[in-house]
């Protein structure tokens, strides 16, 4: 077989994964950086299959694996996606985010992944294709540790699916970084709320950039939940937030600014998502 | 064969299938316009549109652009000639290597907003990085496309808003040190060390020669001359090539010469290295191993400056504050990695590429290579950014060392991380010292002792130890003073210079200080500066009697704003302003460093400017010819410029030091002055005539009379022209004696910068809302080309206050690095002073240096003013500006 192939449809894609070897390529704003003046070995391209592209809604949202940052943005979604749009703005610049998509982001698998924490707290799920058939994973339980996923041998993200239920709710998403454009998180924050009655319906919180992996802070959605609009901020426990998250030291900040940060971020998101 | 559509035109190429798109357009299809800044989509360099939407080339493989349309910065658009014009006006381009970029993703953005706002162009363009403009005229530009021309160069020359006149080729894809060379060019790649510091044995090299494209490999065994060299020539101790040890993690130890289009795999390269301890810091290494054997406690130098008795002025001050300082190794992040080629023109040897310093390029690399002067031609490309680092030679003599030894020409790109582990940096500072003043708030006195991290090499430091402590003091009068600065090695990153040589470290120590102890005298913080502002008849701390003394007039320009900033902080949590000034002396240290200009008339009627100032971005290639035709008296319209390029135009000496401006436009003046005298005096005419030159018809009209004189009829003279004139000018300094007492400069520049900003107290994170910057020019010959320098110099500023950090290992890429970005820039409103200095030409001082000192200070001294909060360290990154919040309270 070829070094390369870009199929148009999904099964030979499918086909081409069980060579052993093939790396699956869309925007290629993750492979290219360190790599010589093309790929080397097997690259199975996947911008040429229409059926990854594009969002379609009822019930739910799909959003095929390979749309990009640029299409989530400019899309017609509900204020529960906003964190998501947000955060595609802030993926790397324009250029990235009209190569760069949102399968390739999550099978990249890196702590500060950018799409990570608004889709952690949509309940979203990965839909995974094998010559073996699909099954459809949990986001969280398909990210594992810095690179690495629940990915088999063989396996294609052909979609992110987000359920009904996590649609509704307000949203919102914020970045930390050293700089206004084109950074990698210090810490970031995704939070979802459903009001009902000026109290809390439904509380998602995710932070991303603070632990291997981005995680959902369930004991402050817990905290959260039932919580009058005018005590939002009293029900976030910093040592709560604390306690959940496992960040590191590294040239951005220290560990123990990433607490702070996280908390503080946690309360202006979850304010954010509440208007 | 791939097969798309590429500026309207169908193309095929055969190339691999996921070949970056930008090396296909590069290299098969020889469009260079599109420009390679780090191959990793960090800094947008390479940006193209692929069916109207900016992708970077460098990430796209060519296969995903069969069939779709592709546009590069070769192509035409109404929307893409508006934007040219537009940056031309704005002074939008500087070096021009974020130029094509900017200008795609501009296109991109007015297909879908005709009319953008600020705020929409700031964020459309922000995955593009410039180091240059700082930002602001780029968004001016952009929001401006379409609405009318640039000012015509026919008019009168000094003060005038000409667009540069190197401006079109800037804004259709200017033409770097890596987009020429000749056909069959060797490429060449270079073996660094992965260490620190590391013994290394090499191989054998006989099965790598027979590698696929393998060529020759070339060690330090094969440099036929004095393998060592320096900026500053007693200094030589930086080999080109590095025998065992590496005295530093990316320094050269082989180099590999490949095939063209050979894979250019250096994996399997033979070498085996012995890491050995590194020295990292310069307190370990004052008292560790030697680096360099005659260099005791690895001191590679220490400057002091000595005036008066400090310590007892200290001892009898009102008021006295002491504390430290500390700065980071910053990395000048140009947009374009060294690049460059060279072949050989029959016995010569010609090196094309980029760089700040062509006569200091011929006169190391000659060395180097073992060649006489003369057989060496140094042509500079048009330079993707400098800010001193490209003084230093880098590929010269890797390029001349293979064309000379294989009769054939090559070529050498350096990759981001290349030119980030293996050139210069700004060398990191730790500052301690005291500083006094008098009841009345006069200062009285200062210590100061600076270490200086020089990292393997000497480069620039002994320029760094000199320059602090003759700057230290800052533009104020200073009775007493103490004042040494000393360079370390250590196995870091060669320490070079950058934009300031240490007097913006400096700078950040003093100023910081002064805001203290101005609190301390119950002084206001401007007023404290305006009453210990240096003034005409005062002494420098060097003992210096100044004149044309512009801090003063430049802090007073500021009171008004002063005012209603601080009056609008009130109040407002973490809202603060804070002020600094600078002062910089033009030219070397103490040191002569002549320009010299020649201008012709030729037999064809043309004026040609032999102009060797390097233009590196700030200008001189349109500020040297504004002189030139103000002094001449003919319009800059009709002049053409050669060079530079050693065997054309006669030296002008480097671009650094703020020195263009000054010593290249005080020769480029005596040069026109000289040829006006001599055109005068052939036409009988007196000093007030006017020239006019039609075809060969120079006219010269005195009073009612006219003389014509037809350069067509006149013999050429001994540079071949119909009439010339060349004239050398070097500034008039003296030697420092011990205690750094002398004339070290022949005029300084003054400024002073304020900044409002606001710190979110809760994460650290400092918000820029406006600087306002008053510099003295002197006399501003091109108004826009000042603004471009003082709003680079703040985006620099910017960077060495809040993020920018270079850890070797760490930081070697453009994402990790972080330098300002289109947000992180707030407005700037820039005053221009003209307290016109009599040695200056038309009374022009130097500006491109100067504009970067008082930014990060200012920035610190309103944080503090915001939030209490004193920071010791920079750069002030969220966490450190977090904790120094926490100290406060």
């Amino acid at each position: 077989m070829q070094d390369y192939v870009r199929p148009d449809s999904l099964s030979e894609a499918v086909a081409v994964m069980a060579v052993s070897g093939f790396r699956p390529l869309a925007g290629g704003t993750d492979l290219y950086p360190g790599a010589g003046t093309s790929l080397s070995g097997q690259i199975l391209d996947l911008t040429a299959i229409a059926g990854l592209r594009g969002i379609s809604q009822g019930p739910g949202l799909r959003i095929g694996a390979a749309t990009t940052w640029s299409a989530i943005a400019r899309a017609a979604l509900p204020p529960a996606c906003h964190a998501l749009q947000q955060a595609a703005r802030q993926v790397g610049g324009r250029q990235i985010q009209n190569a760069g998509t949102i399968g390739g982001n999550l099978c990249n698998a890196s702590p500060a992944a950018d799409g990570v924490p608004p889709l952690l707290a949509l309940d979203a799920e990965v839909e995974l294709a094998s010559k073996a058939g699909v099954r459809i994973v949990a986001l969280s339980a398909f990210l594992l540790g810095p690179r690495r996923t629940a990915l088999r041998p063989g396996e294609l993200m052909t979609a992110v699916l987000i359920p009904e239920a996590a649609l509704s709710g307000g949203s919102a998403f914020l970045k930390l970084g050293a700089r206004t454009h084109l950074v990698i998180s210090i810490a970031m924050v995704a939070a979802r709320l459903v009001i009902d009655a000026d109290r809390v319906a439904v509380a998602a919180v995710a932070v991303g950039s603070c632990s291997g992996v981005a995680q959902r802070l369930t004991l402050v959605e817990r905290a959260l939940t039932g919580a009058p609009l005018s005590d939002l901020a009293g029900r976030i426990d910093p040592n709560v937030i604390a306690a959940c998250l496992s960040p590191i030291d590294d040239i951005r900040a220290s560990a123990n600014y990433r607490v702070t940060a996280a908390t503080e971020l946690v309360s202006r998101a979850v304010l954010g998502a509440a208007r | 064969m791939i097969a798309f559509i590429l500026n309207g035109k169908p193309v095929t190429c055969d190339a691999p299938a996921t070949e970056r798109l930008s090396e296909v357009l590069r290299e098969r299809l020889g469009l260079t316009g599109t420009k390679v800044g780090c191959d990793a989509g960090d800094c947008g360099a390479c940006t193209v549109l692929i069916d109207g939407a900016s992708v970077c080339a460098c990430l796209t493989p060519v296969a995903q652009v069969t069939a779709r349309h592709v546009q590069t910065i070769e192509a035409d658009s109404p929307d893409l000639t508006r934007l040219r014009a537009a940056f031309l006006r704005h002074g939008a381009a500087q070096c021009g290597i974020c130029t094509p970029g900017m200008l795609m993703t501009a296109a991109e953005l007015l297909a879908q907003n005709p009319t953008p706002t600020a705020v929409e162009v700031e964020t459309a363009l922000g995955g593009l990085l410039c180091r240059c403009t700082g930002y602001r005229k780029i968004i001016s530009a952009v929001c401006d496309a379409g609405q009318g021309d640039s000012a015509p160069c026919d008019g009168p020359a000094i003060g005038q808003r000409l667009a540069r006149l190197d401006g079109a080729a800037k804004v259709a894809g200017d033409s770097f040190g890596a987009d020429e060379w000749p056909e069959g060019a060797l490429i060449l790649k270079a073996i660094r060390s992965p260490h620190p510091h590391a013994d290394f044995t090499l191989g054998d090299l006989t099965d790598f020669h027979k590698s696929p494209g393998v060529a020759r490999v070339f060690t330090a065994a094969d440099i036929p001359g004095r393998n060592a060299f320096s900026v500053i020539p007693p200094f030589a101790d930086q080999p080109a090539i590095a025998t065992s040890p590496a005295r530093f993690r990316g320094e050269c130890v082989a180099l590999v010469a490949f095939e063209p289009g050979a894979d250019l795999d250096t994996t399997t390269f033979p070498i085996q290295w012995t890491p050995l301890p590194a020295l990292t810091t310069p307190e370990e290494a004052e008292t560790g191993p030697l680096i360099h054997p005659n260099r005791p406690g690895n001191r590679l130098i220490e400057g002091r400056v000595c005036k008066g008795d400090a310590a007892t002025a200290l001892a009898h001050s009102a008021h006295v504050v002491e504390g430290r300082m500390e700065t980071a190794f910053v990395e000048h992040a140009y947009i374009e990695p060294e690049a460059g080629a060279a072949w050989m023109d029959g016995d010569t040897l010609v090196i094309r590429a980029c760089t700040q310093a062509p006569g200091m390029d011929r006169e190391d690399t000659a060395l180097i290579l073992g060649l006489p002067q003369s057989r060496v031609r140094i042509i500079p490309s048009a330079v993707g950014g400098g800010f001193g680092s490209k003084l230093d030679i880098s590929l010269q003599p890797l390029l001349g060392l293979v064309t000379l030894l294989t009769g054939r020409p090559s070529r050498m790109v350096y990759s981001r991380s290349e030119s980030m582990t293996s050139t210069t940096k700004r060398h990191p500072a730790e500052m301690t010292g005291r500083i006094g003043c008098d009841a009345n708030g006069r200062i009285t006195g200062v210590e100061f002792e600076g270490r200086f991290n020089t990292g393997a090499y000497s480069s620039w430091g002994p320029t760094v130890a000199n320059r602090v402590p003759v700057h230290v003091s800052g533009p104020y009068l200073t009775p007493h003073i103490t004042a040494k600065a000393r360079a370390i090695h250590t196995h870091g990153p060669v320490s070079g210079a950058f934009r300031g040589f240490g007097v913006p470290q400096g700078a950040l120590w003093q100023e910081t200080h002064y805001d203290r102890l101005a609190d301390k005298a119950g002084i206001d913080r401007l007023e404290f500066r305006i009453l210990n502002a240096l003034r005409d008849g005062d002494a420098s701390a060097t003992g210096q009697v100044l004149q044309a003394t512009g801090i003063g007039p430049c802090l007073e320009a500021l009171r008004p704003h002063w005012a209603r900033a601080v009056a609008e902080a009130k109040g407002k949590p973490g809202r603060g302003v804070g002020v600094a000034s600078c002062w910089y002396g033009c030219g070397n240290t103490a040191l002569p460093n002549p320009s010299t200009i020649r201008i012709g008339l030729s037999a064809q009627g043309e004026v040609v400017l032999h102009q060797g100032a390097t233009d590196i971005g700030q200008g001189s290639n349109t500020v040297i010819p504004q002189i030139a035709a103000e002094a001449l008296g003919l319009p800059v319209s009709q002049f053409r410029l050669i060079g530079p390029d050693t065997a054309l135009t006669p030296d002008a000496g480097k671009t650094s030091a703020s020195r263009q401006t000054f010593v290249t436009g005080r020769a480029a003046k005596a040069a026109a002055e000289s040829l006006r005298q001599t055109i005068l005096r052939l036409a009988n005419a007196g000093q007030g005539a006017t020239l006019s030159l039609a075809k060969t018809i120079l006219a010269v009209r005195d009073g009612n009379t006219l003389r014509q004189i037809d350069l067509a009829t006149l013999p050429a003279d001994a540079f071949g022209y119909a009439l010339s004139a060349e004239e050398t000018y070097d500034p008039p300094t003296s030697a420092l004696d011990a205690n750094g007492q002398g004339k070290p400069y022949a005029l300084y520049g003054y400024g002073a910068q304020m900044v409002e900003l606001e710190v979110d107290t809760a994460l650290g994170t400092v918000r820029l809302l406006k600087f306002t910057a008053a510099h003295d020019v002197g006399r501003a010959i091109n108004p826009t080309l000042a603004e471009g320098q003082i709003e680079g110099g703040i985006a620099q500023g910017i960077g060495l206050a809040l993020m920018e950090e270079y850890i070797p290992g760490r930081t070697e890429n453009l994402h990790d690095y972080l330098i300002p970005t289109f947000g992180d820039v707030p407005p700037i409103y820039s005053l221009l002073i003209e307290v016109p200095d009599p040695e200056g030409p038309f009374g022009a001082k130097g500006l491109g240096e100067h504009v970067l000192i008082p930014t990060a200070p200012a920035i610190l001294n309103a944080i503090r003013h915001a939030t209490g909060a004193e920071l010791t360290r920079v750069p002030a990154l969220p966490h450190r500006v977090l904790a120094a919040l926490e100290g406060s309270r």
